[in-house]
């Protein structure tokens, strides 16, 4: 079967989706990616294959799309034949799965997302500019400082009688807010729904700042699976909140959509590698260029002792050579 | 007396022309680099804007080459630049430098004013100033023309980074030119290299202009290079600035017929009916101005804490409510990581290219559900 895959990299997790050719999901797989994103798409492909194999199914890859922050580095590792930014991703995925979405809200471990589509088109777009309060990775810090499971975190906030305020602008403020308020005595499922409040607030008046939000809303990304969250944004638009079945890997089957546009609209061959690129040796060198003050620090992917690509420099002497310096050898 | 002052752009170009033809020793800082800003950040305080930190590096380095003397321009109004040339001084002055310090004010009345500051800096005679006046201004409008060119051709060419390199050996040739024949056969042969470029006809262009706070729409090591990374996604830049038109209105009293952003200060209204400092205003009218002339995108760039930019950016999405062009905010400080900043151009890009094709693909929305 011709099946199409969708390669998200980002900073908590790696998700790995496979889809058929007319777009139905085949196998998803949500892996974190714990600071060492090709150790994950390695692992990633690894287990996908087992679990295509494990199902009984047999597919071929005709396309491969990767998003993400580490979308650039999955890209060289399996061969894409789209690279594509988060946005463009999570917003294909959505319309996909939501026909006529207007609102898409997409909170994951670093960054919060605001996608406004208006005609089947992304007309509008925000990302959190300077803090990374409200996203996955606070709400992960705070479970583990409350010593709870973040689904057990996430559940909490539902049994709220009275939640209390918490400070949204920033995480510092937030968590001494939570703390002062532990201390006085308030019980933890008032404080989780305080914090939930707090949060919503916050990506309302930054994120959300002067863009016309209307329904059908959708809510993905990791954090969607939070249901002190979704009540949160329920209450504060005061309107239903989609979270689609596939909520925690939108951004890679976005990814998915877009390869399989590029491959039919051009009608080319995909340059996926295959599913053995997981047994190759790759390396990455770092070295300060001191070509001049900026000392950029370039960063060499190796494929089994041969670059695969450079980047990181400002002026581009080291990448755009790349090229033809496949040859070099690894010491 | 050995002159420098702080990198804007292009800047320095016509700065050391003017200079160098008033018979004065000038220093030109070394680039800015990420060097500059370290030394800048330590010395500056925190919440200080971005172009203040930069300023102070180019000090300090222009320092180690020999330069006792800094120029920089004042300003009035609520923008923090006015006071610049004070803080500066007084850091300078802290750190050990002896610097002595020239402030040119904005004149109040005419460009003849200007010629008295300089007539105070320089003793030479009225015919020497005009002169080195003309070879500057000179070399200023030829490098934003060439620039003007670069920015067309960048989101063409077929093998990127073609259009920078001629641009590059351009300006080079332009800083070492001495006479106008000179720099007006230099112009010609850049272009002629420019039209040569092979430039992908395929490529579905979209028109983006920068607007915003005149340092960081200026100095690409202050926006992280933001022209190249648009140019690379096929976007083709104007910005609402250039250092010949901002000379022209604010030194030369906008005498000569260069586009002025006197017509964006009138569009600003009814959205901002008054001068808010720095460029605000101008902000908000050259993103009306820019809708209307049809772009398809348009992004502000600020330093962080920048307040008349502040007030543009709450007043830019009424803008793409009434006029219906995306407009994006970027705020640069000291960060050097390019990854965030690539991902938003990308998207806004992308999107924009969406918003402009999505007739002719329409059956590419069919094949996405």
């Amino acid at each position: 079967m011709k099946s199409y895959m969708g390669i998200d990299v980002g900073s908590v997790s790696t998700n790995i989706v496979l889809i058929d050719e007319k777009g139905k999901l085949i196998e998803k797989l949500y892996i974190r990616t714990n600071g060492q994103p090709i150790d994950a798409v390695k692992k990633g492909l690894k287990l996908i294959e087992e679990k295509i194999k494990a199902n009984g199914k047999s597919v071929e890859i005709a396309g491969v799309g990767t998003t993400g922050s580490g979308r650039k580095l999955a890209a060289v590792i399996v061969g894409a034949d789209v690279v594509k930014n988060e946005i463009t991703a999570h917003a294909v995925a959505a319309m996909n799965h939501v026909p006529g979405v207007q609102t898409v809200i997409e909170i994951g471990g670093q960054d919060s997302k605001l996608i406004i589509i208006r005609n089947g088109v992304v007309s509008d777009f925000a990302m959190n500019t300077v803090c990374a309060a409200g996203t996955g990775s606070f709400l992960d810090q705070q479970a583990a400082r409350l010593n709870l499971p973040i689904e057990k975190f996430s559940k909490l906030a539902l049994n709220a009688q009275a939640p209390v305020r918490i400070a949204g602008r920033c995480s510092v403020f937030a968590e001494s807010d939570m703390i002062h308020k532990q201390q006085m005595g308030h019980n933890l499922s008032d404080i989780i729904a305080g914090l939930c409040d707090a949060l919503v607030r916050n990506y309302l008046n930054n994120v959300g700042k002067g863009k016309e939000i209307l329904v059908p809303i959708v809510f993905q990304g990791g954090v969607a699976a939070n249901e002190g969250m979704r009540e949160a944004f329920r209450k504060a638009l005061n309107t239903e909140i989609i979270v689609p079945e596939n909520f925690d890997v939108m951004g890679a089957l976005g990814a998915a959509f877009l390869a399989r546009e590029a491959v039919v609209q051009n009608n080319q061959k995909t340059v996926f590698k295959g599913f053995d690129t997981v047994d190759h040796d790759f390396k990455v060198k770092g070295f300060e260029c001191s070509g001049c003050p900026n000392l950029c620090e370039v960063v060499e992917i190796y494929e089994n002792f041969q670059v695969l690509a450079r980047w990181g420099d400002r002026c581009g002497k080291w990448t755009e050579t790349h090229q033809e310096l496949k040859q070099v050898s690894f010491n | 007396m050995k002159i420098t002052f702080p990198h804007m752009g292009n800047l320095w170009i016509s700065a050391k022309a003017l200079l160098e033809g008033l018979n004065l020793e000038v220093v030109v800082p070394p680039p800015c680099t990420k060097k500059t800003l370290s030394l800048g950040v330590l010395h500056a305080p925190e919440f200080i804007c971005l172009p203040l930190k930069i300023n102070l590096g180019n000090y300090i380095e222009a320092a180690e080459k020999g330069a006792d003397t800094i120029i920089i321009a004042g300003g009035r109004g609520p923008c923090r630049f006015g006071y610049y040339c004070r803080l500066e001084k007084e850091i300078m002055d802290d750190l050990g430098y002896n610097y002595e310090m020239i402030v040119l004010e904005p004149p109040e009345k005419s460009f003849f004013e200007v010629i008295q500051d300089i007539r105070a800096i320089a003793k030479c005679s009225m015919l020497q100033i005009m002169n080195a006046v003309r070879t500057a201004w000179l070399k200023c409008c030829v490098v934003d023309e060439i620039e003007r060119k670069v920015q067309m051709i960048r989101a063409r060419e077929s093998c990127p980074g073609l259009a920078d390199g001629i641009y590059k050996e351009a300006l080079k040739d332009i800083d070492s030119a001495q006479r106008g024949k000179e720099i007006i056969s230099i112009k010609r042969r850049a272009f002629e290299a420019l039209n040569e470029v092979p430039v992908d006809p395929k490529r579905e262009i979209v028109r983006i202009a920068l607007v915003g706070e005149i340092y960081t729409i200026l100095e690409p090591f202050a926006n992280q290079n933001i022209e190249k990374h648009l140019g690379k996604l096929g976007a083709e830049v104007k910005r609402s600035l250039y250092l010949s038109s901002w000379v022209n209105d604010h030194l030369l009293g906008g005498v000569l017929p260069l586009e002025s952003t006197k017509e964006a200060c009138r569009l600003a209204a009814p959205y901002l009916n008054y001068f808010v400092g720095g460029h605000g205003r101008e902000t908000v009218g050259s993103a009306v101005k820019f809708s209307r002339e049809g772009f398809d995108g348009i992004i502000q760039i600020a330093p962080l804490t920048c307040g008349p930019e502040i007030v543009a950016e709450a007043i830019l999405p009424e803008i793409y409510l009434s006029e219906g062009v995306p407009v994006m905010t970027i705020y640069m400080d000291e960060q050097t990581g390019e990854a965030g900043l690539i991902t938003r151009l990308e998207a806004f890009v992308d999107m924009t290219r969406r918003i402009k094709f999505s007739e002719k693909d329409s059956d590419l929305l069919i094949l996405r559900g």
